[in-house]
């Protein structure tokens, strides 16, 4: 098979407007990626599923990833300017100062698409797909139309991370009730504080029993 | 009646018993469960029923389909939230009397996904369980001795005053509230009409 760099530069060739970014994985996988563009994906997809040296024809894997906000704390040198008196005059000086400024990087969502080869015996070639936010635009292109396979796998994206999939044809929840309104594998989801009875609480359990009680402000061994 | 005069006089070919013995020993020996099932533990329950546990010899050979015709709930394995409204709604829909066994961790606590967000901590909490079987999951023999447990149960009930069955007495609540999937969690969180918070005696 092409190495993630040659086929990187083949849908680089064959559609010139995508923007494709290697993304490499240190660990001893190796399984380098590519970080394709949400605008051009699903030319991206067709490509890779219909080129005579890849024939990507079957869509293994579909994984969410959140990343939430992070805050970044970083050290910036910056020039000062200093009034000073010095001898009797005012003087101008410039000096370089340190200064610790910190800054939020916004979270997205990610989705990750593991494709193989039936046909070529080849694979994987693993996909990465960006949201701008993870609050209001959370669309993604949907690969159903592409790959059936992608059909349920993305209803569950859909239903455990929010990512919308645009161009998909059933897009329900696939595990949690239709009234359900949270999406449970983001990072800051709360979950229904139900521990009222632990007869045998012990570590994280026991914590969340005694958060529970702390909550409804009940004594130890109270009743609610 | 005496025990003893009971078998002097089953010795001369008399027979006597009484009303509500003669009733509990046809309803303990007839149990008829439903035949569904939610996870791993219905494998251990189907093992059960079949030649080697043979729960036949109790009189439980016949698995009901539907519930109109069963007698006997047993709640096999994880009971996640999106599942217990049914498994609520299946109870209502069976006859009385009706009896139901929790079996396994996950039916009587939620088990190893006790700390999940879409397990139900134990079905107890919206309908009334007769006998709760441990185990992850119960072996056969756990089951038989819950089944044996709950025909004791039965065998000594009494027929009127304060402990009798469900469908002897008028006033005995005899539909439960189904729980309705809400917008984080089920709604309510529990009957409190059938589990009233248990104090814990060990803080």
């Amino acid at each position: 098979m092409k190495t993630v760099e040659e086929i990187k530069t083949a849908i680089e060739a064959a559609l010139p407007e995508a923007r494709v970014e290697l993304v490499s994985n240190p660990s001893p996988s190796w399984q380098h990626s590519l970080r394709i563009d949400p605008g051009h994906a699903l030319a991206i997809a067709k490509f890779l599923r219909d080129d005579a040296d890849l024939k990507l024809d079957f869509l293994s894997n579909v994984t969410g990833v959140d990343w939430p906000d992070k805050e970044i704390t970083e050290k910036v040198q910056v020039m000062q300017t200093i009034d000073l008196t010095y001898e009797g005059s005012d003087q101008t000086t410039e000096e370089v100062v340190e200064e610790t400024r910190k800054r939020i990087e916004p979270g997205y969502l990610e989705t990750v698409y593991h494709l193989y080869s039936v046909e070529k015996k080849h694979g994987p070639v693993i996909l990465h797909m960006r949201t701008v936010n993870r609050t209001d635009q959370v669309e993604l292109p949907s690969f159903t139309p592409l790959w059936r396979s992608a059909e349920f796998q993305e209803r569950e994206v859909f239903d455990l991370y929010g990512i919308i999939f645009t161009g998909h044809p059933d897009l329900r929840r696939l595990l949690m009730w239709d009234e359900f309104k949270d999406h449970p594998m983001r990072k800051d989801y709360v979950e229904p504080d139900d521990f009222e009875y632990e007869p045998t609480a012990h570590d994280e359990v026991l914590k969340r029993a005694e958060a529970h009680r702390a909550a409804l402000s009940i004594p130890a061994g109270g009743r609610v | 009646m005496d025990e003893g005069l009971k078998i002097e006089l089953g010795k001369q070919g008399v027979f006597v018993t009484t009303i509500a013995e003669l009733y509990n020993w046809g309803r303990s020996n007839s149990i008829w469960p439903m035949q569904f099932g939610l996870a791993c533990c219905a494998i251990e329950m189907i093992a059960t029923t079949m030649a080697r546990y043979d729960l036949a010899r109790f009189g439980a050979e016949v698995f009901r389909p539907s519930p109109r015709q069963a007698d006997l709930m047993i709640i096999s394995g994880t009971v996640t939230k999106k599942m217990a409204p049914q498994v609520v709604r299946l109870y209502n829909q069976m006859a009385e009397p009706k009896y139901v066994i929790a079996m396994g961790a996950c039916a009587i606590s939620g088990g190893p996904f006790k700390q999940g967000y879409n397990v139900l901590k134990g079905i107890d909490r919206y309908i009334p369980v007769d006998v709760h079987i441990p185990g992850c999951p119960p072996r056969p023999e756990a089951l038989l001795q819950a089944f044996m447990t709950l025909q004791k149960q039965i065998d000594a009930q009494p027929l009127t005053g304060a402990g009798r069955p469900r469908h002897l007495n008028a006033e005995a609540q005899g539909e439960f509230p189904v729980p309705v999937p809400g917008e984080h969690d089920l709604e309510p969180r529990s009957n409190p009409g059938v589990w009233p918070l248990p104090i814990l005696n060990n803080r």
